[in-house]
């Protein structure tokens, strides 16, 4: 396998507090990577970690071979659970803004013909979003759904080839949860995208991706709960949607996160 | 019965019973008005609404015996063009200082303990400073309204900006913005309105900050006028003064909402 993605020994703490240890993967260019684990397990974390935002403590995480950046950068597409969008401007400015960046050094705003262009191109992406009806609505007339399209939409206009999903569809309602899944899929055969998705809904990450990585501690200090961190438990190839199979992991996996989450878990199904 | 708490008003029953409490002021006025003139005819304390009348004709709508000025209109032009320049100079300071520590942590770390101990000195403390060093003229009363708003602006601001969603700036950054862009795009288009509320909130203490350097030293103002016409116990002019002076705040705080509520419809809409 091709490593596109690769974690190496990799370990995050905050200075006594470890939250993740010795975590080792390759993913490959392609892959839909889902990330589930109970609260606090590290997961989005790891998300921060590919992201930029917060740095490696030791071990690597490499991409394409080199050490991911330390910052967000433009091949590294994000959408947040909220506010990942801009509400000053309108569906199709929110769009262009990524091009505006990169065509008006100093002003980041283009004028006239170009700036045709560049919402030419937002409209684009709009309508593989399914928003194009919503071009000139301002994000807070929006349902929370559709701003999560126009989210997919801001950061597909770079091109990215990863795309980082953190509880993107966590604070829909499930009938709109299902439209966005069959989008968000439909958008990763498109584009040809490597996704990270972090959910908290096992289903869902079941659902979704190629590769399932369950986050959890192997090892538990009860007088010192921070001194271990989490590490990847399962890491599951989803290609073959054996429906046993899944359904036998599905039970093992909740009973595992149940028992380590007895009282959060409840509320978030 | 619905409870109390579920009980609305409707919106004349609104309009009406937010002018009572004005009405019941001016009559109790009235009734005290009375009663004193009924004791003594020469009463200056409360003058009669007929006074009142009369003082502001005098004032504002024959010229001055002395200048012949219309004086209650020059005081005006004066105490308004004093503070519009205040407040503009201060909010332009709050807005660019606020932004720029607000929004760059290398800049926040020298300027923001600076302007915690700056914006604690009681502007008033400073004013004999600012007519020693800037004289008796205009240049000393805009710069107490400067110096006694602009800490506050610059604060409001700063938390304003540091206030944002990291999810927009990391957003920004994955699009491709420098720093400079995201200022210029993403963090100024959203600062913008919340100066405007800040303003608001300090047109309060400038009209302060103004009526007081007017008081100690001008020629001419607002405040100038009513601590002028003290001397002479001239009710009929200060209470009218006093009430021109409340309509203009009003009208210039409520101008600043209309204004933000155009121009940026989805701030409002987002609170």
């Amino acid at each position: 396998m091709s490593a596109f993605i690769q974690l190496d020994r990799l370990a995050k703490n905050y200075g006594d507090n470890v939250v993740l240890e010795n975590l080792n993967c390759k993913v490959a260019e392609g892959e839909f990577v889902t990330l589930v684990g109970a609260s606090g397990c590290g997961k989005s974390t790891f998300l921060k970690l590919l992201l930029g935002t917060e740095s490696v403590s030791s071990g690597q995480l490499l991409m394409a071979g080199k050490p991911i950046e330390q910052e967000p950068s433009p091949d590294r597409g994000i959408v947040f659970q909220r506010y990942s969008v801009f509400p000053h401007l309108n569906v199709r400015e929110n769009v262009a803004l990524g091009v505006e960046f990169v065509e008006s050094k100093w002003l980041g705003r283009l004028f006239g013909k170009r700036r045709k262009e560049a919402l030419a191109q937002a409209d684009e992406l709009l309508s593989a979003v399914g928003l194009e009806q919503a071009r000139y609505k301002y994000p807070h007339e929006l349902s929370g759904g559709m701003q999560q399209r126009l989210a997919l939409a801001q950061a597909l206009i770079k091109r990215p080839k990863v795309l980082l999903l953190d509880e993107p569809f966590g604070a829909l309602d499930p009938g709109i949860r299902k439209e966005m899944h069959d989008l968000v899929l439909g958008l990763w055969r498109q584009y040809g995208l490597t996704i990270f998705m972090v959910t908290h809904d096992l289903k869902e990450g079941f659902h979704l991706g190629t590769r399932l990585w369950v986050f959890d501690k192997i090892r538990h200090d009860p007088h010192a709960p921070d001194r271990f961190g989490s590490t990847i438990t399962y890491d599951l190839s989803l290609q073959s949607k054996d429906k046993a199979l899944t359904i036998a992991a599905i039970d093992e996996i909740n009973a595992q996160l149940h028992g380590a989450e007895k009282t959060t878990e409840p509320t978030q199904s | 019965m619905r409870r109390l708490i579920n009980l609305q008003p409707n919106r004349v029953l609104k309009v009406a019973l937010g002018i009572i409490p004005f009405l019941l002021i001016l009559l109790a006025y009235q009734i005290g008005s009375d009663i004193r003139k009924a004791e003594n005819e020469q009463d200056k304390l409360l003058p009669s609404f007929s006074e009142i009348a009369a003082g502001i004709n005098r004032m504002a709508f024959e010229p001055s015996r002395r200048t012949g000025d219309y004086e209650f209109w020059e005081d005006t032009k004066s105490s308004v063009k004093r503070l519009s320049i205040g407040i503009a100079i201060s909010a332009t300071i709050g807005l660019l200082v606020g932004l720029a520590a607000g929004a760059i942590p290398m800049i926040a770390a020298p300027l923001s303990p600076l302007i915690t101990a700056i914006s604690l000195i009681p502007p008033m403390a400073i004013l004999p400073v600012l007519f020693i060093v800037f004289g008796l003229g205009e240049l000393s009363k805009v710069m107490l309204i400067v110096i006694g708003v602009s800490p506050f602006l610059i604060r409001d601001i700063l938390q304003r900006t540091q206030e944002l969603p990291r999810e927009q700036l990391v957003k920004a950054q994955t699009l491709g913005g420098n720093s400079w862009q995201i200022i210029l795009r993403v963090i100024l288009p959203q600062i913008v309105p919340r100066l405007l509320d800040a303003v608001r909130l300090s047109l309060g203490a400038a009209w302060l900050f103004l009526i007081a350097a007017e008081a100690i030293a001008a020629t001419d103002g607002l405040g100038y006028r009513i601590f002028l016409v003290r001397r002479y116990m001239s009710m009929d002019i200060i209470l009218p003064y006093v009430v021109w002076i409340t309509f203009l705040a009003f009208t210039l705080d409520w101008c600043l909402l209309k204004f933000s509520r155009v121009v940026f419809p989805w701030y409002h809409a987002e609170k």
